[in-house]
């Protein structure tokens, strides 16, 4: 018994000694980081890690997360409740740093005044709580309308600069087309199914009209203003009209399938589409133009939502300094450009939109530049780890108004009464 | 012969029993008993371990403020948890939802499994091939169909739309899924779809059991099919159809992924267990969503105290 013992003993020993001896340099360490994990994300993410990897002798491990965002904060908030060290380095959304903020270490110490003012000022702010820099932009998306330019061609109609003007164009289009025996004509699809697309759908056209982002820094709740009232008004008479009524389904994927198989005039998407739309296959490939959103009035403004991705470093994590120098080196203006021309990831760098590679292998992206300045920030870092409840309170609200089941003042009034009282009277 | 063995096994057993304890006394009784338990013990374990403790760590935490990313600083609230759940809205409604999808789900696939059933207890050629292909809606993960559903009731391209247009009853597309009544509808339609093949299978199994004698006798004695069916297999079948009925029932109570892929957290559909995940998991909220999760539990409950008194009743009519 006691030989046998003695004999397993002496093998592990053995075993150790010979997997220490088979250890690479002493005080190397692995890293393991947390992104995109399908297709052409998780393949541009893997190499942006190898080269690092190559250059400071570390190693790095990518670890699966879900891909619907939702599922993925829900992972997250898990694993860092947990107290968990597994992960050390985050790729979260634009809305995540105030509800993860807890967890996450403050970056500014590992990434300079100067560095920061390399990324938008807006990101860089979204991602500021309580003074400390929760994540590093590492790319970016914002609202966009997509347009049939041979249909509007067709017709003799412009672009449209206002949300009339959409209306109208939309409303002649589908009203000919539909006479001409294209029955599935629909004039505009957007995201209005009850999640957090409407939430950024929602915001658009709210503030495109002046009515404003919700919570103001303070925290103070405005949403019950004419401004607002009118905005989701007006959205609200398009459905059943040049907007089926199925668009309270939709998420981007679906209001996508009915812009790329040609049944819509106008879409309101994410930048992804557009590469999708022009893609060998694609029935509108050529037939496709971007633009930015409408504006809500002659004196209201282009408004699209902020939304992209960053990079957070876990409380956790036993290499942090290290970590940071990983996300410093996947956000760095070398690898931006490499995934801007080879995925179509927009930079959260003003200058990647000037490099010439850049614009040649997309060159949509130039005219996205001028619209970040005036991006739509949603409140995340107001609302803190309140935000999916301060977002489900507001989309509700909205998918009552559209779907005709409550008027907007109503609606919006008692939605604000529910986040006074979510937010124990706006102090969040 | 192969209906009559059973019964003589089950006539036989008690008849040893009350001679073993007639000779060996209640010595042997006691030992009897404590071996049982012996062998037990580890199931009862492993329940404690997984249902019973977390069970109880739910009913705890119902009783707290507890915070996913806080739990350390969980305070005790006594019943504010539920004051706030009774007076919301939303939480009615998601009951509401739930018993009306139950209800209407589970008496069409009774009434459809019931016939399925009927006809595959009929020897035909080829009705092994159809038991097993009546069964692939139920092998298909509910995600995929529910995907797969919510293609089919799309507005623009979904083949429901699509049919309907073709054919003329459709003068223009339907949003199934976009409008409160239909929208239910449409997801009870795809539970249905779903769910029938494990009804119509507990119900063939039930069939099954029914001695092929006692039709013969019937026959004998000039009964006709539609009496043989209420007289005999009904009653027969009515254990198989109280465990299919309860079965279903509680599966349909606890409906979430259906509903969560099809219509996602709207209020108009979002059955109760939607309602919980949306607390516990999209706001992180332990301690209101395990009072959820309780009174989830409550409401099952009742359903399944009233199918335990409806089925001892059938015991004690049956003598």
């Amino acid at each position: 018994m006691l030989k046998k013992w003695a004999r397993s003993a002496l093998m592990g020993l053995t075993l150790s000694a010979l997997i220490g001896a088979i250890l690479p340099v002493a005080g190397a360490v692995e890293i393991t980081i947390a992104c995109g994990a399908v297709g052409i994300e998780s393949r541009l993410c893997r190499e942006g890690t190898e080269s690092w990897a190559a250059a400071t002798g570390h190693r790095v491990r990518l670890i699966q997360s879900p891909n619907l965002s939702n599922n993925r904060l829900a992972l997250f908030q898990q694993m860092l409740a947990a107290g968990s060290s597994d992960v050390d380095l985050f790729q979260i959304d634009v809305i995540w740093p105030g509800i993860l903020a807890t967890h996450l270490i403050d970056l500014n110490p590992y990434y300079g005044e100067e560095q920061r003012q390399a990324h938008w000022k807006t990101l860089i702010d979204n991602n500021t709580i309580g003074g400390e820099l929760k994540a590093i932009p590492w790319f970016t998306d914002i609202g966009l309308l997509y347009y049939r330019s041979d249909l509007l061609d067709k017709y003799g109609l412009p672009v449209p600069e206002t949300w009339s003007q959409l209306a109208s164009a939309a409303m002649r289009v589908v009203d000919a087309e539909r006479e001409a025996g294209r029955v599935r004509m629909t004039g505009f699809v957007f995201q209005a199914r009850a999640y957090e697309g409407l939430t950024c759908n929602a915001l658009e056209w709210i503030a495109s009209y002046g009515g404003g982002q919700i919570l103001s820094p303070g925290g103070a709740i405005d949403l019950h203003n004419p401004r607002a009232v009118s905005a989701l008004n007006q959205v609200a008479g398009w459905i059943g009209t040049f907007v089926s009524k199925g668009v309270l389904t939709y998420d981007e994927e679906d209001a996508r399938g009915v812009f790329q198989s040609g049944n819509a005039v106008f879409m309101r998407n994410w930048p992804y589409a557009w590469a999708l739309a022009q893609a060998d296959g694609s029935p509108v490939k050529g037939l496709v133009g971007v633009a930015p959103l409408p504006k809500g009035g002659i004196d209201g403004r282009h408004a699209g939502t902020l939304g992209g991705w960053g990079l957070a470093v876990s409380r956790y994590s036993k290499h942090p300094a290290l970590a940071a120098d990983l996300a410093r080196h996947l956000t760095s203006e070398a690898e931006q450009i490499r995934r801007a021309i080879a995925g179509a990831f927009n930079p959260t760098r003003p200058a990647v939109y000037r490099n010439a590679a850049v614009l040649a292998a997309h060159p949509f992206m130039g005219s996205l530049s001028e619209l970040m300045d005036n991006a739509v920030v949603r409140p995340s870092r107001i609302a803190g780890e309140r935000y999916n409840q301060f977002s489900t309170i507001f989309w509700n609200a909205v998918h009552d108004i559209l779907s005709g089941r409550a008027a907007a003042a109503d609606s919006l009034a008692a939605a604000e009464r529910r986040l006074r009282r979510l937010s124990r009277n706006g102090r969040w | 012969m192969w209906g009559i063995d059973p019964l003589m096994d089950s006539n036989s057993k008690p008849n040893v029993r009350r001679a073993v304890r007639v000779t060996a006394g209640a010595g042997l009784e006691r030992w009897r008993v404590r071996t049982a338990w012996v062998f037990l013990a580890p199931t009862l374990a492993v329940l404690a371990l997984v249902a019973g403790w977390p069970l109880l760590r739910t009913a705890m935490l119902a009783f707290t403020d507890a915070y996913l990313s806080r739990m350390a600083e969980a305070r005790w609230v006594g019943l504010e948890n539920f004051r706030w759940l009774l007076t919301d809205g939303d939480w009615w409604r998601s009951v509401q939802n739930t018993i009306v999808f139950t209800v209407a789900s589970v008496s069409v696939q009774f009434v459809l499994g019931l016939g399925a059933a009927l006809v595959l207890n009929v020897r035909f050629a080829g009705r092994g091939l159809l038991r097993a292909v009546v069964l692939i809606p139920w092998a298909i993960p509910t995600v995929v169909s529910a995907r797969m559903w919510r293609w089919m009731y799309h507005d623009v391209y979904g083949v429901f739309n699509d049919l309907g247009l073709r054919s003329g009853l459709l003068a223009q597309p339907v949003a199934w899924l976009a409008d409160d009544t239909t929208a239910m509808a449409a997801i009870v339609v795809a539970d249905i779809w779903k769910a029938t093949p494990f009804m119509a299978l507990l119900l063939l199994a039930g069939l099954q059991a029914i001695p092929p004698g006692l039709y013969e006798a019937a026959r004998v004695d000039g009964v006709g099919r539609l009496n043989a069916f209420v007289y005999i297999t009904l009653p027969l079948l009515k254990p198989a159809i109280l465990v299919a009925l309860i079965f279903r029932t509680l599966d349909a109570l606890r409906v979430f992924d259906l509903i969560y892929v099809m219509t996602s957290n709207a209020v108009s559909t979002a059955s109760m267990s939607v309602y919980a995940r949306q607390q516990l998991i999209d706001f992180q909220e332990m301690g209101y969503g395990s009072a959820v999760s309780l009174m989830i539990f409550f409401v099952i409950a009742v359903f399944v105290a009233a199918y335990v008194t409806a089925m001892r009743a059938s015991l004690v009519e049956e003598g």
